[in-house]
């Protein structure tokens, strides 16, 4: 079947099985691969992208089902010339990744926890986070760099257009 | 001003958090162009006779180009490994006749596509007549069923010998208790995968998610008969290792060989279920501690006896008693020490290295027992520590276990980790609710530890590194360890920066390819900076000594009178900085490269102390660990940007064991725990920030100074936490609860001891 579906700002239209869940289409079809899959069940967060403004696990998400969806996965954060998002940026100076595995899901999640609250507390945010896992960092870090990133004001809730 | 020392972030970081890195699954390869799928078809019974495989369905089905099973093998089996180990306990790459835990391997598809393999696997018959399944180590240890008849037993090793039965006459008070430190999965995030190709020279290059590509080179050429130098091994980023990810996997070798027999390139990615069964789990000790002492709160006599729950197949877990045996005096003075260990066959997957593998069990034992004494007796916990320590020293000491600490002050670790918690504050907090009846009781519990890392038992002491800079004034590192999250890429190019004047960024560091990189010894028991940090180092002063006899040449001048200008990343004449040569410009002439490697003179003993504060819910039995504050002595730091995080990922994992993380089984042997929705994976709500105090005590051992650190925050956190939850309902009569220490455990706990029982 026929999808069209704008990813990172870009429109395609694929024709792909019924079945295919969007975090290999956008891994194989488009070959955005950030996004990574790290379990079988909704589990581990590692897939998140945003899906028309709502930071979703893509492996739970067919491709069909996003059919006319504008979805963001990691590779469209950074502007044009490089410059990272306040998300990216702050993750890099609160060192909140190691093997980076959970990092691309981790990001994502995190613009939408502020998204839904500008100013979190420590708590607000590990309760925001509990879908993601991590392995490497303790959380310590990651809680750091997302409180770093609301200091840069509400352009940390959000994806580019 | 130096840059050792200062908290500079990861060079990595920037690709990572904008295209992400690039593990085994996303290599788009030319290589790999038109790569088969490998799906694995494996053992849903965890002990059996294996009556037929048939696959005649699967070979039909959409985009299946091949179906193999035992039969189609031709493949001497995988070797027992060990000396020690009975011969006839070797694991076919197939299972032929018998299967032996849920997840052994059976049969293979191959296919066009990844999701035709998922299909394809699903039709292939496999008819399996069940056994009875041995699932504990004490069913194992009575050999009523066996895993391998021809061997006669399920004991794969034993090391030592009981105690003797007087080992504890003398002593005023005797505990002994029984202890489980409960089998876990290390669940990196990244499953493993692999990808394999062959060039038309005959070599095949293998792709795959591991620490340390040399290692797992060499043993699949083994496997697989094949000379070495047919064998190219790349590990690209890797996706978390916590210690499974030593060494080949049967399933890498195994990708390799069907590659060649199909003619084509093969790929493998697990699923998550498929990684929960299959992959090496860790821990999984039954211990039995006992502690003999005076009521004054000396220990005289400890003994550790250990039966290690091996899985189904000999692999490094069934050794992994002898470093828990090595650590088994700990941080203490105790004047008798004994262990002795077991390590037994079990229808479950088998056990591997998991962070800190080997020593975190010996740590746990220890603090678990010297909690028991210090209750038996009636004294606190820190008190009856500070008796026992080992003085501060700062020359080699041997423990009666037989290991030779570098240097320690383990009191020191504790008095400063109990002064930044307010421990006396917080005793007088616990008497206060325990005096209220409260609800939710405060537990405060404490660890001090010293691991042995770097050692060179089985991790190699020794590392490679080679340093050449180029014309363009960047410099290139090659390195034998292999990162996964470590952040090697920054630590070694400010190692070699610190000689050089090169600044970080125009450093690039490169690993895991065997032949980039022939010899090294990866990733793994905390060994990175020890040695091949300490190598880069040596590397870089090699090529400063060698730019000084190229630029003695250029400047007409006496190397004696030659320095380093850090400023012009260059050679000047001493006292007059800028008029000198770059290594650039040297290198413009003639390659300006150094070859090197460090040996250690020995491993070290890192240390530290722990206090965890737990609150227990005395209804439900939930625990929640409310602070974590911790000594991690571990030398000299080089970038405590990244030690902090290696830390704070220590204290999470081992946090997680002791109130969360457990792989179950039920009593025929069928996992529990397959899925991440089943495994208790610790999030981010289950953790608190954690409180860091620092300790610096250098190590002679290196020019760094450097200890490891990676293991460290599991080591200590794991008792400290367990300590902290029995505390908390201790005044009930609880005196010990297995982990990991759930509201069920816990609660049982209380209902057992407030009914009179002893736990």
């Amino acid at each position: 079947m026929q999808v069209t579906i704008t990813v990172n700002g870009q429109q395609r239209t694929d024709d792909v099985e019924p079945r295919l869940l969007l975090a290999h289409y956008l891994r194989e079809t488009c070959g955005l691969k950030a996004t990574n899959i790290g379990c079988d069940t909704t589990s581990c967060g590692a897939c998140t992208v945003i899906v028309d403004g709502l930071s979703v696990k893509s492996c739970t998400v067919l491709a069909a089902s996003a059919d006319g969806a504008t979805v963001t996965t990691l590779e469209g954060l950074a502007g044009p010339d490089g410059e990272l998002h306040p998300m990216q940026a702050a993750f890099r100076s609160e060192h909140g990744l190691q093997c980076g595995f959970c990092t691309p899901g981790m990001v994502m999640a995190a613009i939408g926890v502020l998204s839904d609250n500008p100013d979190p507390s420590d708590r607000e945010v590990r309760e925001g986070l509990e879908g993601n896992l991590c392995r490497c960092t303790g959380y310590h870090n990651i809680v750091r760099a997302v409180r770093t990133a609301a200091q840069a004001g509400p352009s940390a809730g959000q994806v580019p257009a | 001003m130096s840059i050792m020392g200062t908290r500079v972030v990861r060079t990595e970081d920037p690709l990572f958090l904008t295209r992400g890195a690039t593990y085994t699954d996303d290599l788009v390869d030319d290589r790999l162009a038109g790569a088969l799928h490998a799906t694995f078809v494996r053992s849903q019974v965890a002990h059996g006779r294996l009556l037929s495989v048939d696959a005649s369905a699967a070979r039909e089905a959409p985009g299946v180009v091949a179906v193999y099973t035992a039969e189609d093998i031709d493949l001497d089996p995988l070797p027992a490994g060990l000396p020690m180990v009975p011969p006839a306990m070797q694991r076919p790459w197939l299972a032929r006749d018998t299967v032996r835990f849920v997840g052994d391997l059976v049969a293979v598809v191959l296919t066009e596509e990844r999701y035709q393999g998922e299909d394809a696997a699903e039709l292939v018959a496999v008819d399996i007549d069940p056994l009875p399944a041995v699932v504990t180590t004490a069913d194992a240890a009575t050999d009523k069923v066996l895993l391998f008849p021809e061997a006669g037993t399920n004991v794969m090793a034993t090391f030592g010998e009981p105690a003797p039965a007087n080992f504890f006459d003398g002593c005023e008070v005797v505990v002994t208790q029984p202890i489980v430190n409960q089998r876990v999965a290390a669940v990196p995030l990244e499953t493993r995968a692999t990808a394999a190709a062959w060039g038309e020279d005959g070599r095949v290059t293998i792709w795959c998610t591991n620490q340390g590509a040399q290692q797992a080179k060499g043993e699949i050429a083994g496997w697989l008969g094949l000379d070495p130098a047919q064998v190219r091994l790349i590990t690209p980023d890797v996706g978390g290792g916590f210690g499974a990810k030593i060494g080949a996997d049967p399933e890498y070798a195994f990708v390799a060989w069907l590659a060649k027999q199909a003619g084509r390139p093969v790929r493998w990615s697990e699923s998550r279920s498929e990684n929960l069964v299959g992959m090496l789990q860790g821990r999984a000790q039954d211990q039995v501690v006992t502690i003999g002492g005076r009521r004054d709160g000396t220990v005289e006599a400890y003994s550790l006896q250990i039966d290690q729950d091996a899985g189904a197949y000999p692999r490094v877990g069934l050794v992994l008693p002898t470093l828990t045996m090595l650590m088994t005096s700990a941080v203490y003075a105790f004047p008798k020490v004994h262990s002795y260990a077991r390590a037994l066959a079990t229808n479950t997957t088998s056990i591997g290295a998991y962070r800190g593998a080997g020593r975190p069990e010996a740590t746990a034992a220890v603090e678990r027992a010297l909690d028991a004494f210090a209750a038996e007796i009636g004294m606190d916990p820190a008190e009856v520590r500070r008796k026992n320590l080992i003085p501060k020293f700062d020359e080699p000491y041997t423990t009666k276990s037989g290991a030779t600490y570098d240097t320690g002050d383990y009191t020191a670790a504790l008095d400063r980790v109990l002064q930044a918690a307010g421990y006396d504050e917080l005793r007088a907090e616990q008497a206060r609710r325990r005096e209220r009846g409260d609800d939710r009781q405060l537990g405060l519990g404490m660890s001090v530890y010293v691991e042995i890392t770097g050692a060179d038992t089985g991790f190699g002491a020794a590392e490679s590194a080679s340093l050449e800079v180029h014309p363009d004034g960047t410099a290139t590192v090659l390195t034998g360890t292999s990162p996964h999250g470590q952040g090697h890429a920054t630590t070694w190019a400010m190692l070699a920066s610190e000689q050089l004047g090169i600044p970080v960024e125009k450093i690039t560091v490169i690993h895991g390819d065997t032949d980039r990189i022939p010899r090294g010894g990866g990733t793994m028991g905390s060994r990175s900076l020890q040695q091949g940090g300490a190598a880069v180092h040596k590397a870089a002063i090699e090529l400063v000594d060698l730019a000084k006899q190229r630029a003695a040449e250029v400047l007409e001048a006496d190397p004696n009178d030659l320095e380093v200008d850090l400023a012009s990343a260059g050679i000047s004449v001493r006292g007059t900085p800028g008029t000198g040569v770059t290594f650039a410009q040297l290198a413009e002439k003639e390659p300006l490269l150094v070859n090197t490697r460090f040996e250690a003179a020995g491993p070290t003993f890192p240390f530290g102390a722990h206090l965890a504060v737990v609150e227990v819910d005395v209804e439900s039995g939930k625990a929640e660990l409310v602070r974590l504050v911790a000594v991690d002595d571990a030398g000299t730091i080089v970038n405590p940007l990244l030690a902090e995080g290696q830390r704070h990922g220590g204290y999470a994992q081992g946090v997680a064991q002791a109130l969360l993380e457990e792989v179950l089984y039920d009593a025929d042997g069928n996992p529990q725990t397959s899925t991440l929705a089943d495994y208790p994976f610790v999030s981010a709500t289950e953790l608190p920030s954690f409180e860091l105090v620092d300790m610096v005590t250098p190590t002679p051992v290196n020019p760094l100074g450097a200890k490891g650190i990676g293991e460290a925050g599991t080591i200590g956190s794991t008792p400290a936490v367990h300590n902290a939850v029995v505390d908390a309902v201790s005044h009930l009569g609880v005196r010990h609860i297995d982990m990991p220490c759930t509201p069920m455990r816990v609660w049982r706990a209380i209902q057992h001891a407030q009914q009179g029982g002893a736990n």
